[in-house]
């Protein structure tokens, strides 16, 4: 039999239906893994084994007696920026290093309800800015393909703990590429549903109006599993979409032929690494051989993206991050001598420099006087850039190009250097800003490390996207290798 | 008082809070009054990750007030965030309406003038969530916070600068907290901070045209300090424009215990609010239908119903004013003339003895001992001469105290009026007999003499009848007897 970490999450589901193994032994099998290794990744901040495998003794109980529900005895890892209630939830900064929220994320109550067991909170950089991993307060987290690569971020965590087999899936958070980019540095499926599709409540806010949560996991099939638990209209989100419930996993087999990808790769070929060019077009010529038929087409307002979206992301932030001023919870600095003393030193101490650069950058362009010039302009290209989009998706299914400029780069090699770290983001953003579903799966290793495409779709729907990427997944095994050899070395 | 040679011109921006039993964002209770903190959830604390959820009912009273006063109510409104560091903002900003509001221009007509209608325009109406409460002094050099009312709905009205005087000022507070009333969206409680008041006071030379430099006084909470506070800073100007200075264009605070105005000091005014859209909640659309809804669901407004009391009650201006001083007071009324079909009687007893009763122990209409229909059936004995309007005051009277019903009483104290005439004529015959001193003088009397004498006959009927004779047969007999 296959180890217990190396098996999907589907695998493992139908395991334990089996009776093959007890989700206690699952539970086990995970928490041993992150024990000894974890300490090379730095992929989790907490860990509670306590209480993981108290709910897995009760998921068995609930399998024994057949009261199975879709996720039961299964471990999920979770992003530390869903709140999880009694256990801490820090959005990988020092302000939250002591808050215990008394409620769940929406997306954890579905979790809950449909049987998961909460394996852990992974690492992400602070407040979910940042594209590697290393903001975070609990220290970098490390690419367990080459641990002097950053795992990419912000859910860097999430996507080492998958591809370092810690973790069967786990939940992460895209603003502007953090599912994504961490699933192409880490050789794992990660999708970033249409904006609505999953409630935003409960999920820490970096950029209201671009965050979206979504599944990370090995697999295409498995991201489909995720999907059937966390989306769904919620009346606490009021930006939550009032989509009929859709069975992800029933729509997988679909043959691609008469499908109409759009290809991007000559907008971006000059930026792209040599290597990386070759895996991509070899990607796109496996999706001929299953059907797809391929347009060239061009998305010449995306170069407009990633200054549209550092205007949009750090004004929103900056407004969603007011709240942290160490009056109700949070960090609170030692003997303030008075009110903006209290404010002043809590957050300049709470808070890590890019998030401190990120309030500053939305502070200023909501300012009176620049508003117009920055954020007001902004506002206009992002929908000239969704426009852009939904004219090309008109002719097309879904648009093919790169998740990234290239695989994983050294850790500290950008972290001094925001422009370039924040052109990381160059393939990502536009489907943020365009509210669109994107896809990233694996299509390559490049000097041992993994690199992946990405796939935007239309509007709500994912399914789409899952079908071409599973049956990418069947026809390939870029997923399936894997990074764990170095573990045991 | 004001110098001739200034003319005062005043803006308001009242602060409603809308009758709404939850948050405008939240489920939490909008009760006044709570244990601090207690009505409060993970929205209005601003806990990471919370979210809001716009309550309708609050749109639809934005609504109700905008038909109210014939405004424009705009298909789409848009939520703004206003941005601003203060304790008892627990988000660090205010969700609120800047560049939409729901409610555009329109006007606002009082009745209460000595005009017959004086308008005010509105510049727009716009929904917000109220902040929460810094209490000091009690915990040891620190500041407590209390967010119960964090989060409460208001609408901010805005009027155009078309007051000229304070007591314009105080007629329209009156007039709107009376519309809103009528509307049910709001209890309009001026003490509870149910309304609240900024008020922009800038002069000018009589005849010009321009504005001058108005400064903005804050937050004044009751009628009287409205008053007060525009005439000190009405003369605080006028000295200043006098001297030959300049207004400085600021916000003031009015101080209620030194009477005075004052800056705010600049820390408590952040002057880049840094508005941009709230991305929480989705811009609200309005249909044709919604409005349409709304309008045919109504309650008659004060205007309309001032004049409808005028026209079909034939009462004075000045009765119809008192009697609509509330809609509990114009509703009680209507039912008591609707029990006994006298509408001038009606008027007066609602005010003379209702209201003064009322008054004098400090009641409400709801909390009236006596109902209006038992009032009205009270005055209908009256109407058909079953009791005398005397006997009436007394029964009226005793009802009250006894929380008694006043047909029951008049049954149980045989208190109607004695109209028989046989009856009255023993009653007669017994004080003639007593009082023959009396009766002589009265013989003897000129005719100016005997009106007096005659009055003193009929109180010794009404006596010994316990009020009951109906006086004009006592009259009539006595006439008759003490000529004879």
């Amino acid at each position: 039999m296959m180890e217990i970490h190396s098996q999907s999450i589907a695998q493992l589901r139908d395991g334990l239906r089996r009776k093959e193994f007890s989700s206690e032994e699952v539970t086990r099998a995970f928490l041993k893994r992150i024990k000894s290794l974890d300490h090379l990744y730095n992929a989790f901040i907490t860990i509670d084994e306590k209480e993981a495998l108290a709910a897995a003794a009760i998921a068995d109980q609930k399998i024994a007696s057949g009261r199975n529900e879709v996720l039961t005895g299964i471990p999920i890892a979770h992003k530390d920026i869903f709140c999880t209630q009694g256990m801490k939830t820090s959005c990988g900064s020092k302000m939250l290093a002591n808050f215990v929220p008394p409620y769940n994320a929406t997306v954890i109550s579905k979790f809950n309800d449909s049987g998961a067991i909460i394996l852990g909170k992974t690492n992400m950089d602070e407040f979910a800015m940042g594209g590697s991993t290393e903001t975070s307060f609990y220290g970098a987290c490390f690419n367990p393909w080459n641990t002097k690569k950053v795992p990419g971020g912000s859910s860097g965590g999430s996507a080492a703990a998958i591809a370092a087999l810690l973790a069967p899936g786990a939940t992460g958070t895209d603003t502007g590429g953090s599912i994504r980019q961490p699933s192409s540095f880490c050789g794992i499926t990660g999708l970033k549903p249409t904006y609505g599709r999953i409630s935003r409540f409960g999920m820490i806010a970096f950029a209201s109006s671009l965050d979206q949560g979504g599944p990370m996991a090995k697999t295409a099939e498995d991201c489909a599993l995720l999907m059937n638990v966390m989306s769904g209209i919620d009346p606490k989100d009021s930006t939550s979409a009032n989509k009929e419930k859709e069975d992800f996993s029933a729509n997988l087999s679909q043959k691609l032929d008469g499908l109409k990808i759009g290809v991007t790769l000559k907008d971006c070929s000059a930026n792209l690494d040599r290597d990386y060019q070759i895996c991509l077009e070899r990607a796109l010529t496996q999706l001929e051989k299953l059907g797809a038929e391929l347009i060239e087409i061009s998305l010449p307002k995306n170069s407009l993206a990633v200054p549209t979206y550092y205007v949009i992301a750090p004004a929103e932030a900056s407004s969603n991050l007011s709240r942290f001023d160490g009056v109700r919870y949070g960090y609170r600095c030692d003997n303030p001598e008075n009110l903006l003393d209290l404010y002043t030193r809590s957050r300049s101490e709470g808070f890590g420099d890019e998030v401190k650069r990120r309030i500053l950058i939305g502070t200023y362009v909501l300012s009176a006087g620049y508003y117009d010039q920055y954020y007001t302009k902004a506002q206009r290209i992002r929908r000239l850039i969704r426009n852009e989009y939904l004219s090309c998706l008109r002719d097309v299914d879904m648009i093919m190009g790169p998740t990234t400029a290239g695989p994983a780069f050294d850790i500290g090699s950008k972290s001094n250097d925001s422009i370039s770290m924040y052109l990381e983001d160059t393939y990502t953003v536009g489907a943020n800003l365009a509210g669109l579903p994107a896809i990233s799966i694996p299509i390559g290793v490049i000097n041992e490390c993994p690199v992946g495409m990405q796939l935007i779709g239309r509007d709500f729907d994912e399914s789409t996207l899952l079908n071409v990427a599973h049956q990418f997944q069947v026809a390939t095994d870029w997923h399936l290798q894997s990074s764990v050899e170095r573990d045991y070395a | 008082m004001l110098d001739p040679n200034w003319e005062t011109v005043i803006g308001l921006e009242v602060h409603l809070q809308l009758a709404t039993s939850s948050k405008i964002f939240s489920g939490s209770s909008t009760s006044f009054g709570g244990t601090p903190n207690s009505q409060t959830c993970s929205v209005d604390l601003a806990m990471p990750g919370a979210l809001p959820v716009f309550n309708e009912l609050a749109l639809r009273y934005a609504v109700m007030f905008g038909l109210g006063i014939g405004a424009q109510i705009n298909k789409t409104s848009i939520f703004d965030r206003k941005n601003y560091f203060y304790p008892d903002l627990p988000k660090g900003y205010q969700i609120s309406q800047f560049h939409h509001p729901v409610v555009g221009r329109g006007t606002f007509e009082l009745f209460f003038d000595d005009q017959d209608i004086y308008k005010i325009g509105i510049t727009r109406a716009h929904l917000e969530e109220d902040a929460g409460k810094s209490v000091h002094g009690h915990f040891d050099g620190k500041s407590g916070i209390d967010l119960n009312r964090a989060g409460t709905p208001l609408l901010e009205i805005v009027t155009d600068p078309d007051f000229r005087s304070s007591e314009q000022v105080i007629y329209y507070l009156k007039a709107l907290h009376l519309l809103v009333t009528y509307l049910g969206i709001s209890d309009g409680n001026m003490a509870e901070g149910s309304m609240r008041c900024d008020v922009n006071i800038s002069l000018r030379k009589k005849g010009d045209c321009n504005l001058g430099t108005r400064t903005e006084i804050k937050n004044i909470n009751s009628f009287r300090f409205v008053e007060r506070a525009i005439s000190f800073e009405v003369n605080r100007q006028i000295d200043i424009l006098e001297d030959g200075g300049k207004v400085i264009q600021e916000t003031r605070l009015y101080d209620s215990e030194l009477d005075e105005t004052r800056p705010m000091r600049s820390k408590e005014i952040a002057n880049d609010y840094r508005y941009f859209p709230e991305p929480d909640l989705l811009p609200i659309q309005i249909s044709d239908d919604y409005i349409s809804k709304i309008r045919d669901s109504m309650p008659e407004l004060p205007l309309a119903k001032y004049r409808r009391f005028i026209e079909t009650y034939d009462i004075t201006k000045d009765d119809a004013e008192i009697l609509l001083a509330s809609k509990e007071i114009a509703d009680y009324y209507e039912e008591v003339v609707a029990t006994c079909a006298d509408s001038k009687l009606s008027s007066n007893w609602v005010q003379t003895e209702m209201l003064a009763k009322l008054n004098k122990s400090n009641l409400c209409v709801s909390q009236s001992p006596i109902s209006a229909r038992q009032l009205g059936l009270l005055l209908s004995k009256i109407v058909d001469k079953t009791i005398s309007g005397k006997i009436a005051k007394q029964v009226f009277a005793e009802a009250w105290s006894a929380e008694e019903d006043p047909l029951e009483l008049i049954e149980k104290k045989e208190l109607k009026q004695v109209d028989d005439f046989d009856k009255i004529h023993t009653i007669v015959q017994e004080v003639i007999n007593k009082n023959t001193d009396q009766v002589k003088q009265y013989l003897a009397a000129n005719d100016q003499k005997r009106k007096k004498l005659l009055g003193f006959f009929v109180g010794q009927v009404m006596q010994l009848s316990n009020g009951r004779a109906n006086p004009k047969v006592v009259n009539q007999i006595l006439n008759q007897k003490l000529s004879e």
